[in-house]
């Protein structure tokens, strides 16, 4: 073999090197591409829609006129009542499995759960509210059935992130705090919660992100096709942003009409749950940092 | 009085990590007792033997899955065919070729693609891809299983995506090493070496990617159509599990022997998922415990 052969051989090995690097690249360009499809479309049918009345007013004129108000504020409240169960059971759980639990039979069924209930479809979610909270509980088509049964929907969300913040802090301070004679609980009170609340938080918007931008689960336990005024208990039927949308697009007895509402309500749903992921991200680069900074 | 105070800490935060197994099975159980009295007045054999899903017929009310769960499959198929290769090429460019910073600017990006609500994919799939598929495919309305699949794949890039470039990530260093030092590109190492060590990773990826596009309910809802024929090609109109429970939950009255028999819909869904994930957790732990 010539000393040209060989150079050419390298040649082509380093060309195709480089063909196929393009190639994966275009392949990531194109699901940014993608993605910029939708948001642009979105964004720029939707932004003429938005005005001062479409954010503060109820809809008028059977849907074809009108805001948008009590699903916002629907949407506002059934996210909140999510959080309620969910972040208290989420951090707890986690709270179990990294500082309490050993590694055993029992763990493991645990994290199992954990993981195949994030794989539960949201339409099942929605029948399992049904049968246990308007039905069981007597809880009725409401807010309450609705919030709960969004809330086990991002319990697994939760409970991950949570579990991933308390995993950062270092094992020297949970060591650090029992030799000084501290309880096991002490320790954990004290020393692991207060440096992951940040990266906690973080899972916690990120499961509210999820549970506002859900349909499935809340079509039959509580979200209202049109209602005049805002919820005055927790036991009422609510409007919700995301279903409100559905209607629009499916339901309406007069869709082309109801079309640039349709993309009104979809720009506002999309920055909403935007606000919300991005808050979740920026915290949790700013939260990674610190542990590697005082290393 | 220190140690009943920390043992009954211990015992709250047990109880709530035994929680998840409870509503595990609770979903399951109450789904089955649910179920139960459509299985007992319509017996099993109805939901699975060929015909229609008709429960509210005038003469003979028919009860046949098959076509809702052969329209699930076309969907969540046909967009794994799609998801997969796009999915793992994304994946491997971000895991090995990638600089640190774009990493940093784009592994962001693939998450606001995740945040994107289903209905808001649904509607785009509805006013931007219906009408471009009609005029490709010159059909009188693109909203088809087709439709279906391109949208539950969008929303399933995300978790293969990321799932795969953990799965590559984490090949040890020693094996690209020793390609890389026998004259092997990084492309051949990425190729013959690296990929191929994911490849069980990237399996579990792709299977809790089906069980995404599988159990998704309102883009397939908006997207597909929801004929109740059987299906014969992906530019007809399908109807899936999940969007079948959607569509007649509403409007059935409670405690009837269709809304009992829509239990049982979702009671078949439950199952396959949770199949499917289990699978995925299966391959998946074996696959650490190998590395």
């Amino acid at each position: 073999m010539t000393s040209d052969k060989i150079s050419n051989d390298k040649i082509s090995k380093y060309h195709k090197e480089k063909v196929a690097f393009w190639g994966l690249r275009i392949s990531l360009f194109t699901v940014l591409i993608i993605l910029g499809v939708i948001l642009c479309d979105i964004a720029y049918k939707g932004l003429g829609v938005i005005s001062w009345e479409f954010l503060t007013r109820p809809p008028r004129a059977g849907m074809t006129a009108g805001g948008i108000f009590p699903a916002i504020v629907g949407t506002f409240y059934v996210t909140v009542l999510a959080a309620f169960l969910a972040v208290p059971l989420g951090i707890a759980t986690a709270i179990f499995l990294n500082e309490y639990a050993q590694k055993g039979k029992l763990t493991r069924i645990i994290r199992i759960s954990l993981r195949n209930l994030a794989g539960v479809p949201s339409i099942v979610f929605g029948l399992f509210g049904v049968a246990l909270f308007v039905q069981k509980f007597g809880f009725g088509a409401s807010l309450l059935a609705a919030g709960m049964t969004l809330g086990l929907l991002t319990l697994p969300v939760t409970v991950t992130a949570a579990e991933e913040a308390l995993k950062t802090v270092p094992q020297s301070y949970r060591e650090g705090g029992l030799a000084l004679g501290a309880t096991k609980w002490q320790m954990i009170s004290t020393l692991v919660l207060p440096p992951a609340v940040p990266g906690m938080l973080t899972g916690v918007i990120l499961g509210l992100a999820r549970a506002a931008g859900e349909t499935a689960p809340i079509l039959f336990t509580g979200a209202a096709f049109f209602l005049p005024f805002l919820p005055a208990s927790p036991f009422s039927q609510f409007m919700a942003l995301p279903y409100h949308l559905f209607i629009l697009a499916t339901q309406h007895h007069d869709i082309s009409t109801v079309r640039p509402l349709a993309y009104g309500t979809a720009l506002v749903l999309l920055v909403l749950v935007f606000v919300l992921n991005l808050g979740a991200i920026v915290l949790r680069y700013r939260f990674r940092g610190r542990f590697q900074k005082g290393k | 009085m220190v140690n009943i105070k920390e043992n009954s800490i211990k015992y709250i935060f047990l109880l709530s990590g035994l929680l998840s197994i409870f509503i595990l099975l609770g979903i399951f159980y109450l789904l089955f007792s649910n179920s139960y009295p459509a299985l007992r007045d319509v017996g099993i054999k109805a939901f699975f033997s060929r015909g229609y899903w008709n429960p509210t017929a005038y003469s003979v009310p028919q009860y046949s899955i098959l076509n809702l769960i052969k329209g699930t499959f076309m969907v969540g198929a046909g967009s794994l065919l799609f998801v997969v290769p796009l999915g793992v090429a994304c994946a491997a460019y971000l895991a090995e070729v990638a600089a640190p910073r774009e990493r940093e600017i784009f592994k962001p990006v693939i998450e606001i693609l995740a945040g994107i609500p289903s209905v808001v994919l649904g509607f785009f799939g509805l006013v931007v891809v219906a009408p471009l598929l009609s005029r490709i495919f010159g059909l009188p309305n693109g909203i088809n299983a087709l439709n279906g699949s391109i949208l539950v794949g969008i929303m399933a890039l995300p978790t293969v995506i990321s799932l795969a470039e953990d799965a590559i990530s984490a090949v040890p260093q020693e094996y690209r090493h020793a390609s890389l030092a026998l004259g092997a590109t990084r492309w051949q190492t990425l190729k013959n070496v690296t990929v191929p060590a994911a490849l069980s990773g990237i399996l579990a990826a792709s299977l809790l990617g089906m069980g995404r596009a599988i159990g998704e309910t309102i883009t397939v809802l908006m997207a597909t159509g929801n004929a109740l024929a059987d299906p014969s090609s992906f530019l007809d109109s399908v109807r899936t599990l999940s969007a079948n429970i959607a569509i007649e939950m509403g409007e059935v009255p409670r405690g009837s022997l269709h809304f009992h028999s829509l239990f049982v819909v979702g009671l078949v869904l439950f199952l396959i998922t949770f199949i499917v994930n289990l699978l995925a957790d299966i391959i998946f732990n074996r696959y650490r415990e190998g590395v």
